[in-house]
Formats: C-alpha cells, sequence, structure tokens
C-alpha cells in the first residue's frame, strides 16, 4: 500500500515537518513497503484482549510531597534559540496580516 | 602495563586503583590515549572526556566508563547523534550518571548511535558511521554502536547503552562484547532522552558477564525521579552470579533457529548451549509463534511514541532553529525538517500516521492487543522453561550501506530481540565465538520479568564454559 503524495503531505503537516518534493517520491514506496508489513497485524484475532501499553504495569506511582527546587529560569532558557527577556520567543502568531 | 590494561576488566582495573597500584588518573590516560590512536578509524566517540583528579574509591574506582550520547550530562553536549541537538548542554544529569561516578567511575566519553536510537547499525548518526573493530568495512551494530565498538577496541572499560528493541543486544553481538538490557524499570531512564518511552530501557556494554553484572549492581535499583522505576529492592547480581547450570532449564524456540538465520550463527549458538547441557542444564523445546508478529508489532508502537516524544523539537525551547520562519507553522515544520535526519523523519511520518483518528484502531490500538498477546506467549513459555535461548541477530555484522537504502531490511535485524522489549523481559547478549570471516556470534538469553538474576547466572555458566575467546580486534 504505496502512500501518495497528498496523503504523506497531509501526516507531513499534522507532524509539523515539511518534506521536500524529493522526500515526498522517496517516502512514498519506502513507508508503503514497512505498512504492508506491519499491516499482516490485521490477519490476527485480537477480539477480547486488552490492549498492554506497558509491559511492567504500575500506577499511581507518587512521591512523598516534599518540596525541592526546580530548574532556575536562566537554566531552563540556557539552550533557547531565541529568548527575550524570561520568555521564548516564536513569531506573532496573532493579527497575522 | 597500559596496553594490558586496556582489556582488563573493570573490576581488576578497580582494584588496581583502590589498592593504589594504579590511579584513576593513570588508567583515564591509557584509555584516552587509546582512544587518540584509534578513533580516526572507529569513529566511536562523539566528545571525549578527561582524566580525572584524586583519589578514586567505590565499586567501579577509576572504570572507564563510555556514555550512550543520549544520556544527560553537565558538563558535555547530549546530541542524541542529531543535528537538532547538536549544540545542546542538558540542565540536569541523568541518574545512572549520577550513580556512576559516586561508585568511583571515570566518563571517558560519550559514544555515536543512530540519530535518537532509531537504527541497527549506527549509520544514521548525523555525524559519522561507527566502524565495527572487527571489519572495519563492516557496521558495529546499532543503536549503542559506538559503546559497542568502544568496549570491543579497548577505547572504554565499559559502556551504558539504551535498548529500544535490540539497541544494546545487537550491536554487542556485532562487536563481540557482553550488552545486558535490564527488566523494564529495573535502571533508571531519568535523563535518557526518550525514543519510545514503554520499551526504552538503559542498560551496560561489557568485556565480560561478570563486569556486567558489577555495573547492574551499581545501575540497578529503584529511583524516585523515574516514575516508572520498579519498587523494591534489587538481587545482589554480584554475589550471587555463580551458579551451577545442572537442572536449569533453558528454552529454545524453535522460531528463533528457522529460515534465514546464518548457518554459522546457529552453529556457535547451539556449540554453546550444547556445553551447558554436558554441564547439566536440559535444553527444552518452545513455542513462541508470535515472533513472525514482533518486527510489525514494535514498528507500530516504537514510532508512535516516537512520534509523541520528538515533538518537543519545536525550534523554540532548544535546539536547532530554522532562519527567518515565516509563521509559527513554518518556524516548527522547517526547524524539524532540517533538525531530524532521513530515519527520523521517517519514523515521525510512520508514528503520526498510525496514531492519526482514522488509522489508530487498524494500527496502533491493534498493536497494543497484540503486544498483549506477546507477553502472553512469553509468560506460557516460561511455564516450562527458567530461561529463552537463541540468536542475538540472524547475521554476523554486515556492511556498511548493505541495508542503508532499505529501512524494512535494517528493521528484520531486531527480529529475535525486539519479543523482551515488548514484554519488558531482561535480555543479555554475550560472545560465544566467531564465523570463519573472523566475525563475533552473540548468544542471547532471555528471562522472566523481573528476573535479571537468573538470566546473568546462566549467561555467567556459558562464559565459565567456553572461556576467553583471547582474541583481540585487529584495529
Amino acid at each position: 500500500m504505496a502512500l501518495d503524495a497528498a496523503a504523506l503531505r497531509k501526516i507531513a503537516h499534522l507532524a509539523r515537518l515539511e518534506l521536500s518534493e524529493t522526500e515526498l517520491q522517496a517516502y512514498g514506496p519506502q513507508i508503503g513497503a514497512i505498512l504492508d508489513h506491519i499491516g499482516e497485524l490485521r490477519k490476527l484475532d485480537v477480539e477480547g484482549v486488552e490492549p498492554l501499553a506497558h509491559a511492567v504495569e504500575i500506577a499511581d506511582v507518587r512521591r512523598d510531597d516534599v518540596p525541592r527546587p526546580g530548574l532556575p529560569p536562566e537554566a531552563a532558557l540556557a539552550n533557547a534559540p531565541a529568548v527575550a527577556g524570561p520568555y521564548f520567543t516564536v513569531p506573532r502568531i496573532l493579527d497575522q496580516p | 602495563m597500559s596496553d594490558d590494561l586496556l582489556y582488563r576488566p573493570a573490576r581488576e582495573i578497580a582494584d588496581l586503583v583502590r589498592s593504589r597500584k594504579t590511579s584513576a588518573a593513570e588508567v583515564a590516560k591509557a584509555f584516552l590515549e587509546r582512544i587518540r590512536a584509534t578513533d580516526d578509524r572507529l569513529h566511536a566517540f562523539i566528545s571525549v572526556g578527561e582524566a580525572p583528579k584524586g583519589a578514586a574509591e567505590g565499586p567501579l574506582a577509576g572504570v572507564p566508563v563510555a556514555l550512550k550520547d543520549n544520556l544527560c550530562t553537565l558538563e558535555a553536549p547530549t546530541t542524541c547523534g542529531s543535528r537538532i541537538l547538536e549544540n545542546y548542554r542538558a540542565p540536569y544529569e541523568a541518574t545512572v550518571v549520577t550513580r556512576l561516578r559516586a561508585a568511583g567511575a571515570t566518563i571517558i566519553g560519550k559514544t555515536n548511535l543512530d540519530e535518537f536510537a532509531m537504527g541497527s547499525s549506527t549509520e544514521n548518526s548525523a555525524f559519522f558511521v561507527t566502524r565495527n573493530p572487527w571489519d572495519l568495512e563492516r557496521v558495529p551494530g546499532g543503536s549503542s554502536g559506538g559503546s559497542a565498538a568502544a568496549v570491543a577496541a579497548g577505547q572504554a572499560a565499559a559502556a551504558l547503552g539504551s535498548d529500544t528493541g535490540g539497541s544494546i543486544r545487537q550491536p554487542a553481538a556485532l562487536s563481540g562484547v557482553v550488552g545486558f538490557k535490564p527488566t523494564y524499570g529495573r535502571v533508571s531512564r531519568y535523563g535518557l532522552v526518550a525514543f519510545a518511552s514503554s520499551l526504552d530501557q538503559v542498560g551496560p556494554l561489557a568485556r565480560d558477564v561478570r563486569d556486567a553484572a558489577l555495573l547492574m549492581s551499581v545501575l540497578g535499583g529503584h529511583d524516585p525521579l523515574d516514575a516508572t522505576s520498579l519498587p523494591g529492592p534489587s538481587p545482589d547480581y554480584v554475589k550471587d552470579l555463580e551458579r551451577d547450570p545442572k537442572g536449569m532449564r533453558i528454552g529454545l524456540p524453535k522460531e528463533y533457529f528457522a529460515d534465514g538465520l546464518d548457518p554459522e550463527v546457529r552453529a556457535r549458538v547451539m556449540e554453546a548451549l550444547r556445553r551447558l547441557e554436558a554441564k547439566g542444564a536440559k535444553l527444552v523445546d518452545v513455542q513462541l509463534p508470535m515472533t513472525r508478529h514482533g518486527i510489525a508489532t514494535y514498528y507500530i508502537v516504537a514510532p508512535a511514541e516516537a512520534s509523541s516524544n520528538l515533538a518537543r523539537y519545536d525550534g523554540v525551547h532548544f535546539g536547532h532553529r530554522t532562519a527567518s520562519p515565516a509563521s509559527l507553522v513554518d518556524l516548527l515544520s522547517r526547524s524539524r525538517a532540517e533538525g531530524f535526519g532521513p530515519e527520523v523523519r521517517r519514523r515521525i511520518i510512520l508514528g503520526t500516521f498510525v496514531l492519526s483518528s482514522d488509522r489508530i484502531d487498524a494500527y496502533y490500538h491493534r498493536a497494543q492487543k497484540v503486544r498483549r498477546l506477546i507477553a502472553a506467549e512469553f509468560e506460557q513459555a516460561f511455564k516450562s522453561c527458567d530461561v529463552i535461548a537463541g540468536p542475538t541477530s540472524p547475521t554476523p555484522a554486515f556492511r556498511v550501506g548493505e541495508k542503508a537504502s532499505d529501512p524494512l531490511s535494517m528493521y528484520l535485524c531486531d527480529v529475535y530481540t525486539v519479543g523482551a522489549n515488548l514484554a519488558g523481559l531482561p535480555g543479555l547478549s554475550l560472545p560465544c565465538g566467531f564465523t570463519s570471516k573472523g566475525l563475533p556470534v552473540g548468544l542471547q538469553i532471555i528471562g522472566r520479568v523481573k528476573d535479571d538474576l537468573t538470566v546473568l547466572q546462566a549467561g555467567r555458566a556459558v562464559e565459565r564454559e567456553l572461556g576467553p575467546s583471547g582474541k583481540r580486534p585487529p584495529v
């Protein structure tokens, strides 16, 4: 089941990942071959089987509620590609022309 | 002295340092020199550490340990083999790194990997391809290929890797060292850069099973900073390692010896198991018919989790950002396209596809149900055996470039290893000989969930019977 360019473009947009025309051409058949392989699971009878999300199931894990230092703002911002004061910056998202 | 030091087991190096016959600094200098002399051919390291000052104490006193470069450290970048994190400096340290330091170890450097640990050959690194020390034309396996090559070539006495679908065990097998993936939750994942969180596990690569057990005694145990960390006490991996294999039941799944298995790999694995049988272990047949669906299940679950985990690379908070973005969507889409390599992009697309609202039932939810069946099948098999054994990889090390253009053929390398990740089981790979071309072969031993000790005991019993190979890679 090869993915056509339109379908790939839609998925790439959902993933916020720009794909070039060359990549759209190359990924179609590659991902198609992988989908053919993973599609084999459709032949299995899984009626009534509970899904398994985590192999070792432990739930509701809590730490003692003891305050401890968090990441200081300087450390949190240290790797940011663009900052303004204590903020991360992004292109304008409101009132776009 | 120094050449001799490079191939000594970690426990002996620690003994020498503790008894002041040498120092942590002297040991580190010998290994750093070895790295300088060999790494222009091997390309195992992304960054190299420094010799420590002062006296080292503890179970790993002065032992040079290499870290896969997806483990966060404060003093060096943590790149994940990716352009998107090329200059990233973690603001905190992984729990396993803190534990290594507390045990006296020297962090000798950070090793190359397939980008974000996605691959089986270390060819997917954004920086360079790591070579197999036994044959420089071949891959070391992956994704912890840098760690495996470093230990094999005497550049580090031991190393840490991460294993999501075989990424510790397969490179250990292809590079001729020991690699251990503990039970899911046995070792903290705090500070391991996430790939597929329900499958990822940190573990050691070492010269032998005894060293792997020593590292586990340092790495293992509950970590309150990792919500998936197993509660309760850890076994004493070192004290209880030696065990008579008499009466031990070793399950051989016929599915692990089926078509596609290299005949020389099969021969070496069976020879090793026959040695254990001669010592009184029982080889029993077990059934794992779901093995053939393991890769399909894995390549739905892992990319799905990866597409979600990798959403954090947005060009805003850290990592690469594109120049002059026109809008927020443009910023996100181009930063990610420029920062991620082809395999990571492919898996994000695949993961997004299987999670998209009109596909999630047919792919992701179905794979989670099959995952339950796979785990149940292992549980059933362990009713008639104590451990399961077989080859780690269907073939010895393949040539650089051989599988690079066909992702599916690369994925099929993981056929015997993904089961342990899907079911959360401990899995060990240890060397069991060489092919006629001189390439290492790995034997895999898988145990019940939380029964890491029996796996190491069985591996140690094999190691005792086979004895040291006496071979060193030609690099």
